[in-house]
Protein backbone atom coordinates (compact mmCIF):
# COMPACT_ATOMS: atom_id res chain seq x y z
CA UNK A 1 0.00 0.00 0.00
CA UNK A 2 1.60 3.37 -1.08
CA UNK A 3 1.09 6.54 0.59
CA UNK A 4 -1.02 9.68 -1.31
CA UNK A 5 1.47 10.77 -3.43
CA UNK A 6 -0.01 14.15 -2.00
CA UNK A 7 2.27 14.58 0.75
CA UNK A 8 2.53 17.57 3.90
CA UNK A 9 5.33 18.51 1.88
CA UNK A 10 6.87 18.78 -1.99
CA UNK A 11 9.41 16.24 -2.48
CA UNK A 12 12.70 17.46 -2.99
CA UNK A 13 13.01 15.71 -6.63
CA UNK A 14 10.36 13.77 -8.57
CA UNK A 15 11.49 11.36 -11.40
CA UNK A 16 9.25 9.69 -13.45
CA UNK A 17 10.33 5.90 -13.63
CA UNK A 18 7.02 4.66 -16.00
CA UNK A 19 4.72 6.64 -18.19
CA UNK A 20 1.64 6.07 -18.83
CA UNK A 21 2.06 4.45 -21.81
CA UNK A 22 4.56 2.17 -19.94
CA UNK A 23 2.20 1.80 -17.43
CA UNK A 24 -0.24 0.42 -19.76
CA UNK A 25 2.78 -1.74 -21.63
CA UNK A 26 3.66 -3.54 -18.25
CA UNK A 27 0.13 -4.87 -17.34
CA UNK A 28 -0.25 -5.85 -20.66
CA UNK A 29 2.54 -7.91 -20.30
CA UNK A 30 1.91 -8.89 -16.93
CA UNK A 31 -1.68 -10.41 -18.27
CA UNK A 32 0.22 -12.31 -20.38
CA UNK A 33 2.72 -13.80 -17.76
CA UNK A 34 -0.55 -14.54 -16.01
CA UNK A 35 -2.24 -16.45 -18.88
CA UNK A 36 0.47 -18.58 -19.18
CA UNK A 37 1.80 -19.24 -15.81
CA UNK A 38 -1.96 -20.30 -14.55
CA UNK A 39 -2.44 -22.03 -17.84
CA UNK A 40 -5.85 -19.97 -17.88
CA UNK A 41 -8.43 -21.77 -19.67
CA UNK A 42 -7.10 -25.21 -19.29
CA UNK A 43 -9.14 -27.86 -18.43
CA UNK A 44 -7.02 -29.21 -15.26
CA UNK A 45 -6.25 -25.58 -14.31
CA UNK A 46 -7.91 -24.09 -11.08
CA UNK A 47 -10.13 -21.52 -11.44
CA UNK A 48 -8.26 -17.97 -10.34
CA UNK A 49 -9.23 -14.94 -8.97
CA UNK A 50 -7.61 -11.82 -9.11
CA UNK A 51 -8.10 -9.67 -5.33
CA UNK A 52 -6.85 -5.99 -5.63
CA UNK A 53 -5.53 -4.49 -2.21
CA UNK A 54 -6.94 -0.99 -1.59
CA UNK A 55 -6.38 1.42 -2.46
CA UNK A 56 -4.28 0.89 -6.10
CA UNK A 57 -4.13 -2.77 -5.68
CA UNK A 58 -8.29 -2.77 -6.59
CA UNK A 59 -8.24 -0.75 -9.76
CA UNK A 60 -4.44 -2.31 -11.15
CA UNK A 61 -6.67 -6.15 -10.41
CA UNK A 62 -9.76 -4.19 -12.72
CA UNK A 63 -7.14 -3.19 -15.60
CA UNK A 64 -5.49 -6.83 -15.31
CA UNK A 65 -8.71 -8.99 -15.78
CA UNK A 66 -9.84 -6.35 -18.70
CA UNK A 67 -6.21 -6.89 -20.39
CA UNK A 68 -6.86 -10.72 -19.62
CA UNK A 69 -10.28 -10.71 -20.93
CA UNK A 70 -8.52 -9.09 -24.16
CA UNK A 71 -5.69 -11.17 -24.66
CA UNK A 72 -7.79 -14.69 -23.69
CA UNK A 73 -10.99 -14.45 -24.12
CA UNK A 74 -12.04 -15.58 -20.27
CA UNK A 75 -13.12 -13.16 -17.86
CA UNK A 76 -11.50 -13.43 -14.49
CA UNK A 77 -13.39 -12.65 -11.64
CA UNK A 78 -12.29 -9.82 -9.43
CA UNK A 79 -12.39 -8.78 -5.55
CA UNK A 80 -11.11 -6.36 -3.33
CA UNK A 81 -8.98 -7.18 0.12
CA UNK A 82 -9.04 -4.70 2.97
CA UNK A 83 -5.90 -5.97 5.04
CA UNK A 84 -6.54 -2.81 7.66
CA UNK A 85 -7.74 -4.75 10.23
CA UNK A 86 -4.78 -7.12 10.12
CA UNK A 87 -1.86 -4.98 9.78
CA UNK A 88 0.88 -4.97 12.39
CA UNK A 89 1.43 -1.37 12.52
CA UNK A 90 -1.94 0.19 13.57
CA UNK A 91 -0.41 0.94 16.88
CA UNK A 92 2.79 2.87 15.40
CA UNK A 93 0.32 5.44 13.51
CA UNK A 94 -2.96 7.47 13.77
CA UNK A 95 -6.08 5.77 12.75
CA UNK A 96 -6.53 4.45 9.92
CA UNK A 97 -9.66 4.14 7.95
CA UNK A 98 -11.07 1.12 6.82
CA UNK A 99 -11.20 0.46 2.56
CA UNK A 100 -14.15 -1.79 0.99
CA UNK A 101 -13.84 -5.34 1.28
CA UNK A 102 -15.47 -7.11 -1.78
CA UNK A 103 -15.54 -10.72 -2.65
CA UNK A 104 -16.52 -12.39 -5.48
CA UNK A 105 -19.85 -14.22 -5.35
CA UNK A 106 -18.31 -17.49 -5.99
CA UNK A 107 -16.10 -17.50 -2.62
CA UNK A 108 -11.96 -18.11 -2.59
CA UNK A 109 -12.21 -21.86 -1.94
CA UNK A 110 -10.00 -23.89 -3.81
CA UNK A 111 -9.66 -21.25 -6.15
CA UNK A 112 -5.95 -19.57 -7.50
CA UNK A 113 -5.92 -16.18 -5.72
CA UNK A 114 -3.96 -13.92 -6.98
CA UNK A 115 -3.33 -10.83 -4.98
CA UNK A 116 -2.64 -7.43 -6.54
CA UNK A 117 -0.82 -4.46 -5.06
CA UNK A 118 1.25 -0.91 -6.49
CA UNK A 119 3.95 -1.69 -4.58
CA UNK A 120 5.74 -4.17 -3.17
CA UNK A 121 8.36 -2.87 -0.47
CA UNK A 122 8.44 -4.41 3.35
CA UNK A 123 5.92 -6.95 2.58
CA UNK A 124 4.21 -6.69 5.66
CA UNK A 125 1.16 -5.41 3.56
CA UNK A 126 1.13 -9.26 1.95
CA UNK A 127 1.55 -10.57 5.33
CA UNK A 128 -1.81 -9.19 6.43
CA UNK A 129 -3.11 -9.71 3.23
CA UNK A 130 -2.03 -13.66 3.70
CA UNK A 131 -3.83 -13.15 7.14
CA UNK A 132 -6.64 -11.68 5.85
CA UNK A 133 -7.58 -14.83 2.95
CA UNK A 134 -6.98 -17.19 6.16
CA UNK A 135 -9.90 -15.91 7.51
CA UNK A 136 -12.16 -15.55 4.22
CA UNK A 137 -11.90 -19.21 2.64
CA UNK A 138 -9.09 -21.48 1.69
CA UNK A 139 -7.82 -21.24 -1.69
CA UNK A 140 -5.91 -23.77 -3.68
CA UNK A 141 -2.92 -21.48 -4.03
CA UNK A 142 -1.82 -17.70 -3.64
CA UNK A 143 0.29 -16.17 -5.94
CA UNK A 144 1.53 -11.92 -6.09
CA UNK A 145 1.50 -9.90 -8.42
CA UNK A 146 3.07 -6.26 -8.08
CA UNK A 147 3.43 -3.38 -10.97
CA UNK A 148 6.75 -2.09 -9.17
CA UNK A 149 9.42 -3.81 -6.78
CA UNK A 150 11.63 -1.47 -4.82
CA UNK A 151 13.26 -3.72 -2.52
CA UNK A 152 13.90 -3.49 1.09
CA UNK A 153 11.56 -6.65 2.19
CA UNK A 154 11.22 -7.28 5.97
CA UNK A 155 9.43 -10.70 5.16
CA UNK A 156 9.87 -13.93 3.30
CA UNK A 157 8.16 -12.42 0.71
CA UNK A 158 8.30 -12.64 -3.30
CA UNK A 159 6.41 -11.84 -6.26
CA UNK A 160 5.39 -13.99 -8.61
CA UNK A 161 4.58 -11.50 -11.37
CA UNK A 162 6.41 -8.06 -10.87
CA UNK A 163 5.78 -5.12 -13.58
CA UNK A 164 9.29 -3.39 -12.90
CA UNK A 165 11.65 -4.18 -10.18
CA UNK A 166 13.22 -0.78 -9.00
CA UNK A 167 16.15 -0.40 -7.17
CA UNK A 168 15.44 2.30 -4.33
CA UNK A 169 17.75 3.58 -0.70
CA UNK A 170 15.00 3.70 2.12
CA UNK A 171 14.83 7.33 1.92
CA UNK A 172 12.90 7.35 -1.50
CA UNK A 173 9.24 6.69 -1.86
CA UNK A 174 7.50 5.40 -5.10
CA UNK A 175 4.34 6.33 -5.93
CA UNK A 176 1.96 4.53 -8.46
CA UNK A 177 -0.37 7.17 -9.99
CA UNK A 178 -3.74 5.31 -11.43
CA UNK A 179 -6.22 7.68 -13.20
CA UNK A 180 -8.94 5.89 -11.09
CA UNK A 181 -7.37 7.24 -8.30
CA UNK A 182 -5.42 10.17 -9.14
CA UNK A 183 -4.92 12.46 -12.31
CA UNK A 184 -2.59 10.38 -14.98
CA UNK A 185 -1.21 7.29 -15.37
CA UNK A 186 2.68 7.18 -13.88
CA UNK A 187 5.22 5.20 -11.21
CA UNK A 188 7.02 8.20 -9.89
CA UNK A 189 10.35 8.32 -7.32
CA UNK A 190 10.53 10.91 -4.84
CA UNK A 191 13.43 12.03 -3.10
CA UNK A 192 12.65 13.99 -0.40
CA UNK A 193 15.36 16.31 1.68
CA UNK A 194 15.63 15.02 5.87
CA UNK B 1 -9.71 9.15 20.26
CA UNK B 2 -9.00 8.49 24.04
CA UNK B 3 -12.29 8.29 25.39
CA UNK B 4 -15.80 8.20 24.29
CA UNK B 5 -18.50 9.72 27.08
CA UNK B 6 -20.52 11.73 25.11
CA UNK B 7 -22.05 12.83 21.68
CA UNK B 8 -22.55 16.46 22.63
CA UNK B 9 -20.31 18.08 20.94
CA UNK B 10 -18.44 15.05 18.74
CA UNK B 11 -18.41 17.11 15.25
CA UNK B 12 -19.64 15.30 12.61
CA UNK B 13 -16.50 14.27 10.70
CA UNK B 14 -15.59 11.90 13.87
CA UNK B 15 -19.56 10.62 13.99
CA UNK B 16 -18.97 9.70 10.25
CA UNK B 17 -15.84 7.95 10.73
CA UNK B 18 -16.93 5.51 13.34
CA UNK B 19 -20.35 4.74 10.95
CA UNK B 20 -18.23 4.27 8.25
CA UNK B 21 -15.69 1.66 9.75
CA UNK B 22 -18.89 -0.05 11.28
CA UNK B 23 -20.31 -0.09 7.95
CA UNK B 24 -17.01 -1.41 6.33
CA UNK B 25 -16.73 -3.59 9.72
CA UNK B 26 -20.41 -5.37 9.27
CA UNK B 27 -19.44 -5.80 5.37
CA UNK B 28 -15.99 -7.35 6.32
CA UNK B 29 -17.86 -10.18 8.75
CA UNK B 30 -20.73 -10.62 5.62
CA UNK B 31 -21.22 -14.45 5.30
CA UNK B 32 -18.13 -15.46 7.23
CA UNK B 33 -18.09 -18.30 9.59
CA UNK B 34 -15.63 -17.37 11.20
CA UNK B 35 -16.23 -14.07 12.56
CA UNK B 36 -12.67 -13.19 14.45
CA UNK B 37 -10.22 -10.26 13.24
CA UNK B 38 -7.02 -10.09 14.52
CA UNK B 39 -7.12 -6.30 15.09
CA UNK B 40 -6.79 -5.79 18.69
CA UNK B 41 -5.18 -9.03 19.93
CA UNK B 42 -3.28 -8.69 23.00
CA UNK B 43 -5.85 -5.55 24.54
CA UNK B 44 -7.66 -5.92 27.37
CA UNK B 45 -11.73 -4.65 27.61
CA UNK B 46 -13.46 -4.51 31.03
CA UNK B 47 -16.64 -3.81 31.01
CA UNK B 48 -18.43 -2.59 34.60
CA UNK B 49 -22.25 -2.48 34.74
CA UNK B 50 -23.49 -1.21 37.97
CA UNK B 51 -26.78 -1.52 36.40
CA UNK B 52 -29.11 -3.99 34.72
CA UNK B 53 -28.82 -4.51 31.13
CA UNK B 54 -29.08 -7.12 28.33
CA UNK B 55 -27.93 -5.75 24.57
CA UNK B 56 -25.35 -3.40 25.55
CA UNK B 57 -22.91 -5.39 27.52
CA UNK B 58 -23.58 -8.61 25.43
CA UNK B 59 -22.98 -6.10 22.21
CA UNK B 60 -19.90 -4.76 23.91
CA UNK B 61 -18.36 -8.33 24.23
CA UNK B 62 -19.12 -9.62 21.11
CA UNK B 63 -17.30 -6.46 19.84
CA UNK B 64 -14.22 -7.32 21.74
CA UNK B 65 -14.34 -10.71 21.37
CA UNK B 66 -14.84 -10.16 17.46
CA UNK B 67 -11.92 -8.13 17.33
CA UNK B 68 -9.88 -10.39 19.53
CA UNK B 69 -9.64 -8.34 22.80
CA UNK B 70 -9.48 -9.90 26.12
CA UNK B 71 -13.10 -9.20 27.62
CA UNK B 72 -13.29 -9.53 31.59
CA UNK B 73 -17.02 -8.61 32.53
CA UNK B 74 -17.18 -6.92 36.24
CA UNK B 75 -20.94 -6.48 37.60
CA UNK B 76 -21.68 -4.96 40.73
CA UNK B 77 -22.82 -8.09 42.65
CA UNK B 78 -20.30 -10.70 43.02
CA UNK B 79 -17.62 -7.88 42.93
CA UNK B 80 -15.74 -5.82 45.78
CA UNK B 81 -18.35 -3.53 44.56
CA UNK B 82 -20.46 -5.26 46.69
CA UNK B 83 -18.66 -4.66 49.56
CA UNK B 84 -18.74 -1.13 49.76
CA UNK B 85 -15.38 -0.14 47.36
CA UNK B 86 -15.75 3.30 45.73
CA UNK B 87 -16.02 3.33 41.94
CA UNK B 88 -12.60 5.16 42.43
CA UNK B 89 -10.71 2.62 43.85
CA UNK B 90 -12.47 -0.30 41.56
CA UNK B 91 -11.82 1.62 38.37
CA UNK B 92 -7.84 2.05 39.47
CA UNK B 93 -7.82 -1.61 40.20
CA UNK B 94 -8.89 -2.33 37.37
CA UNK B 95 -6.33 -0.05 35.37
CA UNK B 96 -3.60 -1.25 37.54
CA UNK B 97 -4.66 -5.16 36.46
CA UNK B 98 -3.95 -4.17 33.23
CA UNK B 99 -7.11 -2.55 31.54
CA UNK B 100 -6.60 -0.62 28.34
CA UNK B 101 -10.10 0.10 27.93
CA UNK B 102 -13.13 0.40 30.48
CA UNK B 103 -16.65 0.55 29.42
CA UNK B 104 -18.86 1.87 32.11
CA UNK B 105 -22.38 1.84 33.01
CA UNK B 106 -23.58 3.46 35.89
CA UNK B 107 -27.06 5.27 37.61
CA UNK B 108 -25.42 8.52 38.43
CA UNK B 109 -24.58 11.00 35.25
CA UNK B 110 -21.46 12.24 35.17
CA UNK B 111 -20.05 8.76 36.42
CA UNK B 112 -17.92 8.15 33.02
CA UNK B 113 -16.25 11.63 32.99
CA UNK B 114 -15.15 11.19 36.04
CA UNK B 115 -13.96 8.00 35.54
CA UNK B 116 -11.94 9.20 32.50
CA UNK B 117 -10.51 11.94 35.05
CA UNK B 118 -9.39 9.32 37.14
CA UNK B 119 -7.70 6.94 34.83
CA UNK B 120 -6.56 9.81 32.73
CA UNK B 121 -2.88 8.59 34.24
CA UNK B 122 -3.22 5.15 33.33
CA UNK B 123 -3.92 5.99 29.85
CA UNK B 124 -6.83 4.01 29.84
CA UNK B 125 -9.70 4.46 27.70
CA UNK B 126 -13.31 4.91 28.76
CA UNK B 127 -16.37 4.10 27.23
CA UNK B 128 -19.65 5.58 28.44
CA UNK B 129 -22.02 2.82 28.32
CA UNK B 130 -24.92 5.06 30.15
CA UNK B 131 -24.83 6.91 32.46
CA UNK B 132 -27.99 7.92 34.46
CA UNK B 133 -30.05 9.65 32.65
CA UNK B 134 -27.21 11.61 30.73
CA UNK B 135 -26.02 9.74 27.39
CA UNK B 136 -25.68 6.38 26.22
CA UNK B 137 -23.45 7.82 22.55
CA UNK B 138 -23.03 4.01 21.27
CA UNK B 139 -26.66 3.74 21.53
CA UNK B 140 -27.16 6.93 19.09
CA UNK B 141 -24.07 5.75 16.44
CA UNK B 142 -26.26 2.43 16.27
CA UNK B 143 -29.61 4.00 15.78
CA UNK B 144 -27.84 6.16 13.16
CA UNK B 145 -26.41 3.46 11.59
CA UNK B 146 -29.26 1.64 11.13
CA UNK B 147 -31.21 4.78 10.29
CA UNK B 148 -28.33 5.07 7.57
CA UNK B 149 -28.90 2.04 6.23
CA UNK B 150 -32.89 2.04 5.88
CA UNK B 151 -33.22 5.69 4.59
CA UNK B 152 -29.38 5.95 2.59
CA UNK B 153 -28.61 8.90 4.72
CA UNK B 154 -29.44 10.52 8.29
CA UNK B 155 -28.50 14.55 6.59
CA UNK B 156 -32.33 16.07 6.34
CA UNK B 157 -34.50 13.36 7.94
CA UNK B 158 -37.12 13.81 10.19
CA UNK B 159 -36.79 11.86 12.93
CA UNK B 160 -39.21 12.00 16.35
CA UNK B 161 -38.09 10.69 19.63
CA UNK B 162 -41.39 9.75 21.84
CA UNK B 163 -42.03 9.11 25.18
CA UNK B 164 -39.63 9.47 28.25
CA UNK B 165 -37.67 12.08 26.96
CA UNK B 166 -37.09 13.19 30.89
CA UNK B 167 -35.55 9.95 32.17
CA UNK B 168 -33.87 8.53 28.71
CA UNK B 169 -29.75 9.42 28.30
CA UNK B 170 -30.75 7.70 24.77
CA UNK B 171 -32.91 10.61 23.86
CA UNK B 172 -30.22 12.71 25.04
CA UNK B 173 -27.26 10.99 22.72
CA UNK B 174 -29.69 10.98 19.81
CA UNK B 175 -30.56 14.42 20.18
CA UNK B 176 -27.40 15.49 19.71
CA UNK B 177 -25.84 13.06 17.27
CA UNK B 178 -28.43 13.35 15.12
CA UNK B 179 -28.93 17.20 15.14
CA UNK B 180 -25.20 17.45 14.18
CA UNK B 181 -25.48 14.94 11.49
CA UNK B 182 -28.12 16.82 10.15
CA UNK B 183 -31.42 15.46 10.92
CA UNK B 184 -34.63 17.45 11.94
CA UNK B 185 -35.44 16.02 15.71
CA UNK B 186 -38.80 16.45 16.91
CA UNK B 187 -39.76 15.06 20.61
CA UNK B 188 -43.18 13.78 21.01
CA UNK B 189 -43.71 13.36 24.51
CA UNK B 190 -46.29 14.96 28.20
CA UNK B 191 -44.86 17.46 29.31
CA UNK B 192 -43.92 15.98 32.58
CA UNK B 193 -41.79 13.47 30.74
CA UNK B 194 -39.83 16.44 29.02
CA UNK B 195 -37.00 17.67 30.63
CA UNK B 196 -36.50 21.37 32.09
CA UNK B 197 -35.40 23.40 29.75
CA UNK B 198 -35.94 21.58 26.73
CA UNK B 199 -36.48 24.75 24.90
CA UNK B 200 -32.62 25.23 24.94
CA UNK B 201 -31.98 22.16 22.54
CA UNK B 202 -31.97 22.04 19.03
CA UNK B 203 -35.43 20.06 18.32
CA UNK B 204 -38.87 20.91 18.52
CA UNK B 205 -40.89 20.13 20.66
CA UNK B 206 -44.40 18.64 20.30
CA UNK B 207 -47.44 17.08 22.57
CA UNK B 208 -49.38 15.25 19.41
CA UNK B 209 -47.97 12.01 18.13
CA UNK B 210 -50.27 11.83 15.46
CA UNK B 211 -49.78 15.16 13.67
CA UNK B 212 -46.21 14.12 13.37
CA UNK B 213 -46.23 10.89 11.96
CA UNK B 214 -47.45 11.66 8.56
CA UNK B 215 -43.80 14.04 8.02
CA UNK B 216 -41.20 11.71 9.32
CA UNK B 217 -39.00 9.69 7.55
CA UNK B 218 -38.41 7.55 11.14
CA UNK B 219 -39.60 7.16 14.81
CA UNK B 220 -37.83 6.38 17.57
CA UNK B 221 -40.06 4.89 20.65
CA UNK B 222 -38.38 5.28 23.87
CA UNK B 223 -39.10 3.06 27.08
CA UNK B 224 -40.95 4.06 29.80
CA UNK B 225 -38.66 3.91 32.69
CA UNK B 226 -40.86 3.00 35.84
CA UNK B 227 -37.88 2.47 37.90
CA UNK B 228 -37.04 5.76 37.54
CA UNK B 229 -40.47 7.61 38.09
CA UNK B 230 -40.32 7.71 42.08
CA UNK B 231 -40.40 10.45 44.65
CA UNK B 232 -44.05 12.44 44.72
CA UNK B 233 -47.67 11.40 45.40
CA UNK B 234 -48.50 10.21 42.48
CA UNK B 235 -51.48 7.47 41.64
CA UNK B 236 -49.99 4.07 42.18
CA UNK B 237 -48.45 1.91 39.69
CA UNK B 238 -46.39 2.20 36.71
CA UNK B 239 -45.63 6.12 36.22
CA UNK B 240 -45.83 7.38 39.46
CA UNK B 241 -47.00 10.87 39.86
CA UNK B 242 -45.44 11.63 35.97
CA UNK B 243 -48.34 9.45 34.29
CA UNK B 244 -52.50 9.14 35.20
CA UNK B 245 -52.09 5.47 34.22
CA UNK B 246 -50.05 3.12 31.54
CA UNK B 247 -53.04 2.59 30.01
CA UNK B 248 -53.45 6.77 29.25
CA UNK B 249 -50.23 6.98 27.81
CA UNK B 250 -50.21 4.08 25.92
CA UNK B 251 -53.07 5.56 23.87
CA UNK B 252 -51.60 8.54 23.40
CA UNK B 253 -48.37 7.74 22.94
CA UNK B 254 -47.91 4.43 22.21
CA UNK B 255 -47.35 3.40 18.77
CA UNK B 256 -49.76 0.91 18.03
CA UNK B 257 -50.59 -0.49 14.40
CA UNK B 258 -53.12 2.55 13.61
CA UNK B 259 -50.35 4.63 13.99
CA UNK B 260 -48.29 2.60 11.97
CA UNK B 261 -50.76 3.30 9.31
CA UNK B 262 -50.29 7.21 9.51
CA UNK B 263 -46.27 6.89 9.13
CA UNK B 264 -45.45 7.24 5.51
CA UNK B 265 -44.44 4.05 3.67
CA UNK B 266 -40.62 4.57 3.64
CA UNK B 267 -40.72 5.57 7.22
CA UNK B 268 -38.94 3.16 10.27
CA UNK B 269 -39.82 2.20 13.40
CA UNK B 270 -36.75 2.32 15.91
CA UNK B 271 -36.89 1.30 20.13
CA UNK B 272 -33.58 0.85 22.09
CA UNK B 273 -34.88 -1.85 24.14
CA UNK B 274 -35.82 -3.42 26.05
CA UNK B 275 -39.73 -2.76 24.77
CA UNK B 276 -42.49 -2.92 27.06
CA UNK B 277 -45.01 -4.30 24.61
CA UNK B 278 -48.48 -2.70 24.94
CA UNK B 279 -47.31 0.23 26.84
CA UNK B 280 -44.87 2.16 24.21
CA UNK B 281 -44.95 -0.22 21.23
CA UNK B 282 -47.86 -2.69 20.07
CA UNK B 283 -46.48 -6.45 19.65
CA UNK B 284 -47.74 -6.49 16.14
CA UNK B 285 -45.32 -2.96 15.42
CA UNK B 286 -42.54 -4.54 16.95
CA UNK B 287 -42.78 -7.46 15.23
CA UNK B 288 -43.39 -5.93 11.63
CA UNK B 289 -40.83 -5.55 9.18
CA UNK B 290 -41.22 -1.53 9.55
CA UNK B 291 -39.65 -1.76 12.85
CA UNK B 292 -36.00 -1.77 12.73
CA UNK B 293 -35.38 -3.40 16.18
CA UNK B 294 -33.14 -6.79 16.09
CA UNK B 295 -31.50 -4.38 13.09
CA UNK B 296 -30.08 -1.70 15.80
CA UNK B 297 -28.85 -4.84 17.75
CA UNK B 298 -26.89 -6.42 15.36
CA UNK B 299 -25.81 -2.66 14.30
CA UNK B 300 -24.79 -2.64 17.76
CA UNK B 301 -21.96 -4.97 17.67
CA UNK B 302 -20.49 -3.36 14.68
CA UNK B 303 -20.76 0.05 16.02
CA UNK B 304 -19.33 -1.44 19.57
CA UNK B 305 -16.63 -2.91 17.19
CA UNK B 306 -15.25 0.47 15.68
CA UNK B 307 -15.72 2.17 18.62
CA UNK B 308 -12.97 0.17 20.16
CA UNK B 309 -11.10 0.17 16.64
CA UNK B 310 -11.28 4.05 16.34
CA UNK B 311 -10.05 4.00 20.51
CA UNK B 312 -7.68 1.03 20.66
CA UNK B 313 -6.12 0.63 17.37
CA UNK B 314 -3.80 3.79 17.05
CA UNK B 315 -0.69 4.82 18.34
CA UNK B 316 -0.60 6.37 21.52
CA UNK B 317 -1.78 10.46 21.65
CA UNK B 318 -0.03 13.11 23.49
CA UNK B 319 -1.07 13.81 26.60
CA UNK B 320 -1.90 17.31 26.42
Amino acid sequence: MTPPPSGATEPAERRELLSAGDVARTVARMAHQVIERTALGASDAPPVVLLGIPTRGAPLAARLAARIADFAGIDVPTGVLDVTLYRDDLRRRPTRPLGATALPTDGLDDHLVILVDDVLYSGRTIRAALDALRDAGRPRAVQLAVLVDRGHRELPIRADYVGKNVPTSRSEEVHVLLTETDDRDAVVLDRRDL
Amino acid sequence: MKHLLVTEGMDAATATAILDTAAQLKQTLLGREVKKLPTLRGRTVITMFYESSTRTRVSFEIAGKWMSADVVNVSSSGSSVGKGESLRDTAQTLAAAGADCVIIRHPASGAAHRLAGWLAEAGTSVVNAGDGMHEHPTQALLDAATLRERLGDVDGKRVAIVGDVLHSRVARSNVHLLTTLGADVTLVAPPTLLPAQVERWPVTVSHTLDAELPSLDAVMMLRVQAERMHGGAGPAGPGGNFLPSAREYSIAYGMSERRLELLPEHAVVLHPGPMLRGMEIAAAVADSPRAAITQQVSNGVHVRMAVLYHLLAHEEEAVA
